[in-house]
């Protein structure tokens, strides 16, 4: 069987406060996790508008990732909150496109939980391996031929 | 002014006073029976009568109804003056044999019996039967011009002259505020007997109900402002338009029944919180006896029974008046309770260790504390606690499970049974005692769910107003200038509550005294263009910061209290919001750069 050579690519939307410094720390601790995350730094999981999860996946990724505080952490007090309520809808519509829920994750990392965020790229790697890359584009092409 | 002379002195009095007015103010002594400031002159009982000599005239005329006029020469020590008023004093004397002031005015005058004997026909109420009644219509003065009720007149004349209601039946139109029976000299008159029903009494909130009060009172003695306050539920000016004693009697003239509430709006820059707590309601835990045996108290309730200017004077007594030879006080009512509250309320230890000491200070009483723990967190009190143990005060360790008042041997025989584990000796005990003290813990103020709306507020699970970080930040809250101190954010005692309050001052102090606010750079904003009012990004926003504007059909951004968190931004369908420095173009642009 010839090796998967497969390589995901990860888009990762970390808050400022807590998961961006979670991620940090894994660093600084010399942790070891797949290069396949590419993140962004926003200063609240809140504001990951839905649209950027669709463009990220449009333009090549194959698994998205959305970090923030614990619930009744967040730095803002609520935004993680609304976070969870979008995440929610965007599953639906996920399942509408026929996109695998195991894509795209909501995951809460505290400042301290360096290990945790390691953990979860390591899983999300293997699981996107598994999966398969997403090529949108041809998935699109299919849909819209079916239409 | 009007010149007379009194007693051969000089007065110079005001157009309308009365002679005896004048006697007063010339030191000058005149026998009274029935005249008080508050009361329209009567004559009634003709004790004030001088000799007056006007326009070379003399004659004898009662000085509390005589105007003053320009010239009168008043004797009020004259022998005929002494005659009639010793004369007087024999009649009144065999009236009314038994009233204490008759018996004393009359010993004044050097009379001390009568040789009149009388027959006692006239009663002073028709209703029940009287003898002390001097007729002086004092009662019925101040039931009819004062109060503006009238349910009391005189009847009758002569020997059968009476004070009674119409028709000798139970008034219908007595409001029952015991002015008769205030100022009844000889106490004849009693509210029940005119209205045949129990005075209502006005239960002292400050003294737990366990004192009255009247209509006007000092809400507590450090108020602030420590005024008296009028409470318009129960005072007489508000039913009849009448009374205003207080009013009159008032020499700074600072009473004003007219005044109303009124609202009033003011501008600030910053706001404390400090809004308090409520007291547990003990009646919740039924099995502890509350309200069925009169001799459970509250904490509150025992805290003004101790207190010197409480309404038994610190005396601790039970309600029948006697000492209580035992006393029962159980810890954590309420409190560390998965059935009401489950937090520690903090002070209820310590305060419940100081009412030991109270009981054993003031009595011989055998005192017994049941406690979980012992929460002696703070600077002495450690040291307290075992003070108390030295004064011989008995710990039980254990929840109580019930006071009863069900004896099962002999001792327990009218007392009332703590029944309690006591886990250090590992059995139930059943202690009998004359009297328990419930300490109750804190909860949250009644109204704290409105008082968190006015104020975006948040609240924690147990209920107190939520800070910006329990550590860090005890005071903020999540909403610049706005601080939250004491009790209301959490069951705390009085050092802690100052320090707290202090702590939220120096805030406020700070905010209002830089003059000016820094701004995050990363705010969001609103192109009111784009905006279509859905109002989305309001309901998103945790920090008020988003307000919809009816007149421009828009919501807009509060720069000076937006955090920059951005929800309202992802929230928005139009893409009419946007956050400086985290534009959604501006994010796309980097996922797009990421995944090229």
């Amino acid at each position: 069987m010839a090796e998967n050579s497969f390589e995901p690519k990860i888009m990762g939307f970390l808050c400022q406060w807590c998961s961006y410094t979670g991620a940090d720390l894994a660093g600084t601790s010399r942790m070891q996790y797949p290069p396949n995350i590419c993140v962004t730094r926003v200063m609240c999981s809140g504001r990951v508008d839905l649209t950027f999860v669709a463009d990220a996946l449009a333009d090549g990724a194959d698994g998205v990732l959305i970090a923030g505080c614990h619930p009744g952490d967040c730095h803002y007090s609520e935004g993680n909150f609304r976070t969870m309520r979008r995440y929610s809808m965007l599953l639906n519509l996920l399942d509408q496109f026929g996109v695998e829920k195991e894509r795209v994750r909501l995951e809460w990392i505290s400042a301290s939980e360096g290990e945790k965020f390691a953990k979860v790229v390591t899983e999300m790697a293997e699981s996107l391996k598994t999966l398969g890359p997403l090529n949108w584009k041809e998935r699109s092409a299919n849909y819209c031929g079916a239409l | 002014m009007v010149n007379l002379t009194v007693d051969g002195r000089k007065v110079e009095a005001e157009q309308d006073w009365t002679v005896l007015d004048a006697a007063r103010v010339a030191g000058v002594h005149i026998p009274t029976l029935c005249h008080h400031e508050s009361l329209p002159p009567y004559g009634a009982c003709r004790f004030c009568t001088v000799e007056v000599t006007q326009r070379g005239r003399t004659r004898m005329h009662t000085s509390c109804t005589l105007p003053v006029k320009e010239g009168m020469v008043v004797s009020t020590a004259s022998k005929s003056v002494h005659k009639i008023r010793r004369m007087l004093a024999e009649l009144m004397l065999a009236r009314c044999p038994d009233s204490e002031p008759v018996i004393k005015l009359a010993a004044e005058l050097g009379v001390h019996e009568s040789r009149f004997p009388y027959p006692r026909v006239g009663k002073s109420l028709k209703i029940g039967e009287d003898e002390d009644c001097i007729m002086c219509g004092m009662c019925v003065r101040i039931c009819d011009d004062v109060m503006k009720v009238g349910a009391l007149a005189f009847e009758g004349r002569g020997g059968l002259r009476s004070v009674t209601t119409p028709f000798h039946e139970p008034s219908e139109v007595c409001r029952l505020c015991g002015a008769c029976e205030s100022i009844c000299p000889t106490g004849t008159i009693r509210q029940r007997r005119i209205a045949d029903q129990e005075p209502r009494e006005i239960p002292f909130e400050f003294e737990q109900g366990l004192a009255r009060r009247k209509p006007i009172s000092l809400l507590f003695p450090q108020a602030v402002p420590k005024v008296p306050v009028i409470d318009a539920n129960t005072c007489m000016n508000f039913k009849t338009d009448g009374c205003k004693i207080c009013e009159d009697n008032c020499e700074a003239g600072a009473i004003d029944h007219s005044q109303k509430d009124r609202t009033e709006s003011v501008n600030v820059g910053a706001i404390v919180v400090a809004t308090g707590f409520d007291m547990f309601d003990a009646e919740d835990i039924p099995r502890y006896g509350y309200g069925r045996y009169p001799n459970v108290i509250t904490s509150l309730e025992f805290e003004r029974l101790s207190h010197a200017s409480g309404p038994t004077g610190g005396k601790i007594l039970k309600k029948d008046g006697t000492t209580p030879k035992s006393v029962g006080i159980i810890h954590c009512v309420g409190s560390r309770d998965v059935n009401h509250q489950e937090y520690c309320s903090r002070v209820c230890c310590m305060y419940s260790l100081k009412f030991a000491h109270l009981v054993k200070e003031k009595t011989e009483a055998e005192v017994y504390n049941f406690y979980i723990d012992m929460r002696a967190f703070g600077k002495g009190y450690e040291e307290f606690y075992k003070r108390l143990l030295s004064e011989d005060v008995n710990f039980i360790r254990g929840k109580v499970a019930e006071v009863t008042d069900v004896a099962f041997a002999p001792e327990e025989k009218d007392k009332l049974v703590v029944v309690a584990e006591d886990t250090l000796f590992g059995m139930v005990r059943r202690i009998p005692v004359e009297m328990v003290v419930l300490s109750a813990g804190l909860k949250p103020g009644g109204d704290a769910d409105q008082v968190a709306h006015l104020f975006s507020l948040g609240r924690g699970s147990d209920g107190f107003f939520l800070e910006k970080h329990p550590k860090l930040a005890p005071v903020d809250t999540v909403n610049d200038g706005i601080f939250v101190a004491g009790a209301c954010q959490s069951p705390k005692d009085i050092p802690d509550s100052v320090a707290q309050g202090a702590a939220a001052g120096a805030g406020a102090l700070s905010l209002i005294d830089r003059g000016s606010v820094v701004l995050e750079p990363i705010t969001a904003n609103i192109n009111p263009d784009l905006c279509g009012g859905c109002k989305i990004c309001v309901s998103n926003c945790s920090f008020s910061a988003v307000e919809y504007n009816p007149d421009k059909g828009v919501s807009e951004v509060h720069e000076e209290l937006c955090k920059g968190c951005g929800t309202c931004v992802a929230g928005c369908p139009s893409g009419a919001a946007q956050q400086s420095n985290f534009e959604d173009r501006q994010i796309l642009s980097e996922i797009k750069g990421i995944l090229s």
